[in-house]
C-alpha cells in the first residue's frame, strides 16, 4: 500500500464507492477506506444502502409482498393456495445472499477499476492527510491530493426509547428479525417506517405506526399521501398521526410504549419496537480537530453546490451533507466530485432528484408538490389519471393509486410528477428525464407510450392536465 | 436517392440553408446547383449528384443544417415531374378517409408536415415543433434555454410574446398617424445579420479581446516600384498573361520581412507560440457579402506572376461566391489594402489566430525631403497591427522598416536581404 494517492475516499456506501470508481476511471490513483462491520463482525463494502437499508429492505419487501399476493390475490386469478407456509429464516437467507453478492460485487468493481479498498477507519487530518487505522494494525498517515468524505448517516435514537438491539431496534434491527413479531410498534411513519411496517404486516404482524406529525409523508403531494394512507389502513396498518412518544419501557414480554395523541395519553404494548424517526449525518471519528472542517448545527459537513468543503481539495458527499438522504443523490454527488477533481464541468441537478417509497402500492415523485407550487404563487394546472382505468394495471390486479402531473399554466413546463401505484419507482424515471430536458406537458402528451403499459398512465395524466384525457372523463 | 449536406470544414459546425434553386417536381441535371448553404465564411453550393427529378425537399429555406443532414430526395432517371404525385397521394388518402372518420386524414398529412423541418426536427421536442410550425417560425430564430441549448416550449412562448408586443407597438404607433396631419412613420427596420456578417462581427470582437493589439506606422516611397512597373508592365503582361500590380511587390517584401522576424509569422495557441515554417499570406478582398481573405500558399516559392495570377483568380472567386472553405482558411499573415477605397491611414484589425496584419493605403503624391531637398514622391502610409503578446514593439517597427527598405530599393527583393 503506497503512502500517497490522487484521491482518498472515506466511506464505501453508494456515495463513496461510486466516487472512488469514477475517480479511477478519470485516471486517478484512488484508495477507498471503509469501516462497515456487519452483524457477523465481518467487513463488507456498500455501506448502509447495501447492508442495512435499500437492498435488504427491497428483498424483504418483495418476499413479503409475494406472501400477501398469494394469500389475497391469487384466488382472483383462480389460483387456490392451501397450506401456505412462510419460512422467515429462508427469506432472511435469500436477503443475505443478495446483499453478499452485491457487496462482493463492489469489491470486484474496485479490483476491475484499480481502486485500492482499505478496510478500516479513516480520519481527515490537516493538509489533506488521512489517518488510516486498519482492522488490525497500527494507524498510518496517507497523503492525498484530494479527499472525498462519504461517511453517510446513522439512525436517530430517541432518548425516550433508546436502542437495546433486541426489543427496541433501529431500521437495521427491524430488517434482521428472525421471526414475525406478533405485534410490532413503529415510531415514525416516514419512508423507512412505512416500508418496514409493510414488510412485517404482510408476514402476519399486527403493525401500529406512531407518527408525531399530523400529516403522513409531508414531503409528498397531498393527494398522493391521502390516497396512500387510505391504502395502508386498508392493508391493516394502524397509523396514529399526531402521536408523540413520551416513553418506552422494556418488559419481559416486549415493550410498553407511552405516547400522547389526539385522545390524550395512551399506552401500547408491543413485542418489538422499531424507531424510524430519521437519520442523522455520521461523522464520528471522521474529522481531526485541526482538519479545518466544522460541522453545521445539524451535524452536516457544510459544502457548496459542487460538494466542496471549505478546505481546498476536500469534498463531502451523500448523507453527511445537505440534501435528501437518498442513495442516488449520494452517487450523483460522488460522480460530480470525481469529475470536478478531474477538472471537468460537473453538476448535480437537485431539482429533479426522484424519491421512491417501496410500499405497495409504491410511491414515487419528482419535482414540486401541488402545495409547493401553490405557495410559490405560480399559476398552475394539474392532471390525474387513476390506475383503475389503466388496462395493464387491471391485468396485474394492481389498480390502487394514480399518476398526477403538476404543470405551469403560463408556459406548460412540467413542475412535478407524483405517482402512487404499481412500479411507481420505475415509472418516475420517464418524468425525471422529461424534467431534466425541461419538457412541457404537451411534450409528454405527444410522446408515444406503448400499450398496454403502466407508463400510459403518465401519458393520460399529462393529457388530463389540459382536460383532454382520452381514457377517463375530464 | 438522398441529397445530403456535404462535409463542412472543421471550424464550421453548421450552415444555414439559404435558398433552394429548384422545387419539388423540377427536373435537375447532374452537377446543377440545387441549393445554397451559407456558413460563417462562405456560401456553398450543393450540386446534384445525378440527373433526375427533385422529388421532395426535406429542409426549408432559412433552416439550420449540419454536415450529413438529409435535405432532399432526388428521383434519378427520366421520371415524370413529381408535381402530381404528392397531391395525388394526399388526394387518394383524403378520398378514402372521407368515408371513414375525418380523423384518419390527419396521418396522411401529418408526416408531410412534420418532415418539412428536416434533421433539426429531431433535436426539437414535439410541442416546440408544433409551435414553430403553427407560427411559421424557424428554430434558429428562438434561443434555447433548455439542456445543451435546446429550445423548450417556454422559449417559444416567450419569443412569441415579445414579438407580438413589438408588432402591437408598431400597430399602435401607426394608428395615431390618421388623426392630424399624416406624419411619416419613424420606424426602425430590423434586419437580422446575415450569418457571414454575424460571424465576422464575432471574430472581430474576439480578436480585440484576446490579443494585445497595437499598430505601428511607416511610409514608403514607391517611386522605384512604380518606375519598375511602368518600364516592364507590357512585357510582363505579354509574358505572363496577367497585370503586374503592387500586391506582388508587397507580398514578396512581406515574405522577406517575415523571414527576418519569425514572431510576426507565428500564432498563439493556448500557452504556446506556434512558429510556422511556411508563408501563407492572406490578401483581403471586399465582396458584397463582406470581407473575405483568400490565402496564397507558400508565397516564398511563388514568382511575381504566380502571385498576381493567384490574386486575380481568388479575388474573382470571392466576388462570385464560388470560393471554397479551404481557400479561406489557414494563413499566417494578412495584407489588406484600404487604399483602393481612398484610405490614407488606418489601423487594420488582426485576423485571428494570426499575430499581425499589414495595411496598405492610398498612394499620394506628397512633398518629402530627400538629401536635404524637397521633392514630390508617390508615398504610401503603411500600418502594421500586431499582437504585442508575442511581437515586441522593436520587432514590429523593424518589420515595417524592412518592408519599406525592400520596396524603396526593389533590388533587395532580388538579392533577398
Amino acid at each position: 500500500m503506497a503512502k500517497s494517492y490522487d484521491v482518498i475516499v472515506i466511506g464505501a456506501g453508494p456515495g463513496g464507492y461510486i466516487a472512488a470508481i469514477r475517480a479511477a476511471q478519470n485516471g486517478m490513483r484512488v484508495a477507498c477506506i471503509d469501516a462497515w462491520r456487519n452483524r457477523d463482525g465481518k467487513h463488507a463494502f456498500g455501506g448502509t444502502c447495501l447492508n442495512a437499508g435499500c437492498i435488504p429492505s427491497k428483498a424483504l419487501l418483495e418476499s413479503s409482498e409475494l406472501v400477501h399476493r398469494a394469500r389475497h390475490e391469487f384466488s382472483k386469478h383462480g389460483i387456490t393456495v392451501s397450506g401456505l407456509e412462510v419460512d422467515v429464516g429462508a427469506m432472511q437467507k435469500r436477503k443475505a445472499t443478495i446483499v453478499r453478492q452485491l457487496t462482493g460485487g463492489i469489491a470486484g468493481l474496485f479490483k476491475a477499476n484499480k481502486v485500492e479498498g482499505l478496510v478500516g477507519r479513516g480520519r481527515l487530518l490537516a493538509d489533506r492527510k488521512v489517518e488510516f487505522t486498519p482492522e488490525s494494525g497500527e494507524p498510518e498517515v496517507l497523503e492525498a491530493r484530494y479527499v472525498i468524505l462519504a461517511s453517510g448517516s446513522s439512525p436517530i435514537e430517541l432518548p425516550v426509547a433508546p436502542f437495546d438491539g433486541e426489543a427496541i431496534v433501529d431500521s437495521w434491527g427491524a430488517l434482521e428479525f428472525d421471526e414475525v413479531p406478533r405485534r410490532l410498534g413503529v415510531i415514525g411513519a416516514g419512508i423507512i417506517g412505512l416500508e418496514l411496517g409493510s414488510v412485517w404486516s404482510r408476514l402476519g404482524a399486527e403493525v401500529v405506526i406512531l407518527e408525531a406529525l399530523d400529516e403522513l409523508l409531508p414531503a409528498a403531494d397531498r393527494d398522493i399521501a391521502k390516497e396512500a394512507e387510505k391504502q395502508f389502513r386498508r392493508q391493516g396498518l394502524t397509523i396514529h398521526l399526531g402521536a408523540k412518544v413520551t416513553g418506552a419501557r422494556r418488559t419481559d414480554k416486549g415493550v410498553v410504549v407511552e405516547y400522547s395523541g389526539r385522545d390524550g395519553a395512551q399506552t401500547l404494548e408491543v413485542d418489538r419496537l422499531v424507531v424510524a424517526v430519521g437519520r442523522r449525518p455520521y461523522t464520528d471519528g471522521l474529522l481531526a480537530e485541526d482538519c479545518g472542517i466544522r460541522l453545521d448545527e445539524r451535524g452536516f459537513i457544510p459544502v457548496d453546490d459542487g460538494c466542496r468543503t471549505r478546505v481546498k481539495g476536500v469534498y463531502a458527499i451523500g448523507d453527511c451533507v445537505r440534501g435528501p438522504m437518498l442513495a442516488h443523490k449520494a452517487s450523483e454527488e460522488g460522480v460530480m466530485a470525481a469529475d470536478l477533481i478531474a477538472g471537468e464541468v460537473a453538476e448535480v441537478n437537485y431539482a429533479v432528484v426522484p424519491s421512491v417509497i417501496y410500499t405497495a402500492p409504491e410511491i414515487a415523485w419528482v419535482g414540486k408538490t401541488e402545495r409547493e407550487v401553490q405557495e410559490s404563487g405560480r399559476a398552475y394546472k394539474t392532471g390525474s389519471f387513476p390506475f383503475v382505468a389503466n388496462g395493464r394495471a387491471k391485468a396485474l390486479e394492481q389498480t390502487a393509486g394514480m399518476v398526477k402531473v403538476v404543470s405551469a399554466a403560463d408556459d406548460d413546463e412540467i413542475l412535478g410528477v407524483h405517482i402512487l401505484g404499481p412500479m411507481a419507482g420505475e415509472l418516475i424515471a420517464e418524468a425525471v428525464l422529461a424534467m431534466e430536458f425541461s419538457a412541457s406537458t404537451e411534450d409528454l402528451q405527444r410522446t408515444i407510450h406503448a400499450h398496454p403499459t403502466l407508463a400510459e398512465a403518465l401519458h393520460e395524466a399529462s393529457l388530463a392536465a389540459d382536460k383532454r384525457a382520452l381514457n377517463y372523463p375530464n | 436517392m438522398e441529397i445530403k449536406v456535404p462535409a463542412l470544414p472543421e471550424s464550421v459546425t453548421d450552415a444555414t440553408l439559404v435558398a433552394w434553386h429548384k422545387k419539388p417536381g423540377d427536373r435537375v441535371e447532374r452537377d446543377e446547383n440545387l441549393v445554397d448553404l451559407e456558413t460563417d465564411k462562405i456560401v456553398l453550393e450543393v450540386p446534384s449528384p445525378a440527373s433526375g427529378t427533385l422529388k421532395e425537399i426535406k429542409v426549408q429555406d432559412g433552416a439550420t443544417v449540419h454536415a450529413g443532414d438529409l435535405i432532399a430526395i432526388l428521383e434519378e432517371g427520366e421520371g415524370e415531374p413529381a408535381a402530381e404525385q404528392p397531391a395525388g397521394d394526399a388526394g387518394a388518402a383524403a378520398g378514402t378517409a372521407a368515408e371513414a372518420q375525418p380523423a384518419a386524414a390527419e396521418p396522411a398529412e401529418a408526416p408531410a408536415r412534420r418532415e418539412g423541418r428536416g434533421e433539426s426536427a429531431h433535436k426539437l421536442s414535439p410541442s416546440v415543433r408544433r409551435l414553430l410550425e403553427e407560427h411559421d417560425l424557424d428554430a434558429s430564430a428562438v434561443s434555447g434555454s433548455g439542456r445543451d441549448g435546446r429550445i423548450t416550449k417556454a422559449d417559444v412562448i416567450d419569443y412569441l410574446k415579445t414579438h407580438d408586443e413589438t408588432t402591437e407597438r408598431e400597430a399602435t404607433r401607426e394608428a395615431p398617424a390618421e388623426a392630424p396631419a399624416p406624419v411619416a412613420a419613424r420606424q426602425d427596420r430590423r434586419v437580422p445579420m446575415t450569418r457571414l456578417r454575424a460571424r465576422i462581427a464575432e471574430r472581430l470582437v474576439q480578436a480585440q479581446q484576446t490579443a494585445a493589439m497595437l499598430t505601428t506606422f511607416n511610409e514608403i516611397d514607391l517611386s522605384r516600384v512604380i518606375d519598375l512597373r511602368t518600364r516592364h508592365r507590357e512585357a510582363f503582361e505579354k509574358e505572363h498573361g496577367v497585370r503586374l500590380g503592387f500586391m506582388s511587390f508587397f507580398a514578396k517584401a512581406a515574405v522577406e520581412a517575415l523571414r527576418k522576424f519569425p514572431e510576426v509569422n507565428a500564432s498563439i495557441e493556448g500557452k504556446d507560440i506556434v512558429y510556422h515554417d511556411y508563408f501563407d499570406i492572406g490578401i483581403a478582398v471586399s465582396s458584397e457579402r463582406g470581407l473575405m481573405v483568400p490565402v496564397l500558399r507558400d508565397v516564398d516559392a511563388m514568382s511575381f506572376a504566380d502571385i498576381e495570377k493567384a490574386i486575380e483568380t481568388l479575388g474573382r472567386k470571392a466576388r462570385e461566391g464560388t470560393i471554397s472553405m479551404e481557400e479561406l482558411t489557414g494563413g499566417t499573415f494578412t495584407i489588406t489594402n484600404g487604399g483602393v477605397f481612398g484610405s490614407l491611414l488606418s489601423t487594420p484589425i488582426l485576423n485571428p489566430p494570426q499575430s499581425a496584419i499589414l495595411g496598405m493605403h492610398a498612394i499620394q503624391q506628397r512633398p518629402v525631403v530627400v538629401d536635404g531637398e524637397i521633392v514630390v514622391r508617390p508615398m504610401m502610409y503603411v500600418a502594421l497591427t500586431y499582437d504585442h503578446r508575442i511581437i515586441d514593439g522593436r520587432e514590429a517597427v523593424q518589420f515595417l522598416v524592412s518592408i519599406k527598405q525592400s520596396l524603396e530599393d526593389p533590388g533587395r527583393l532580388l538579392l533577398q536581404f
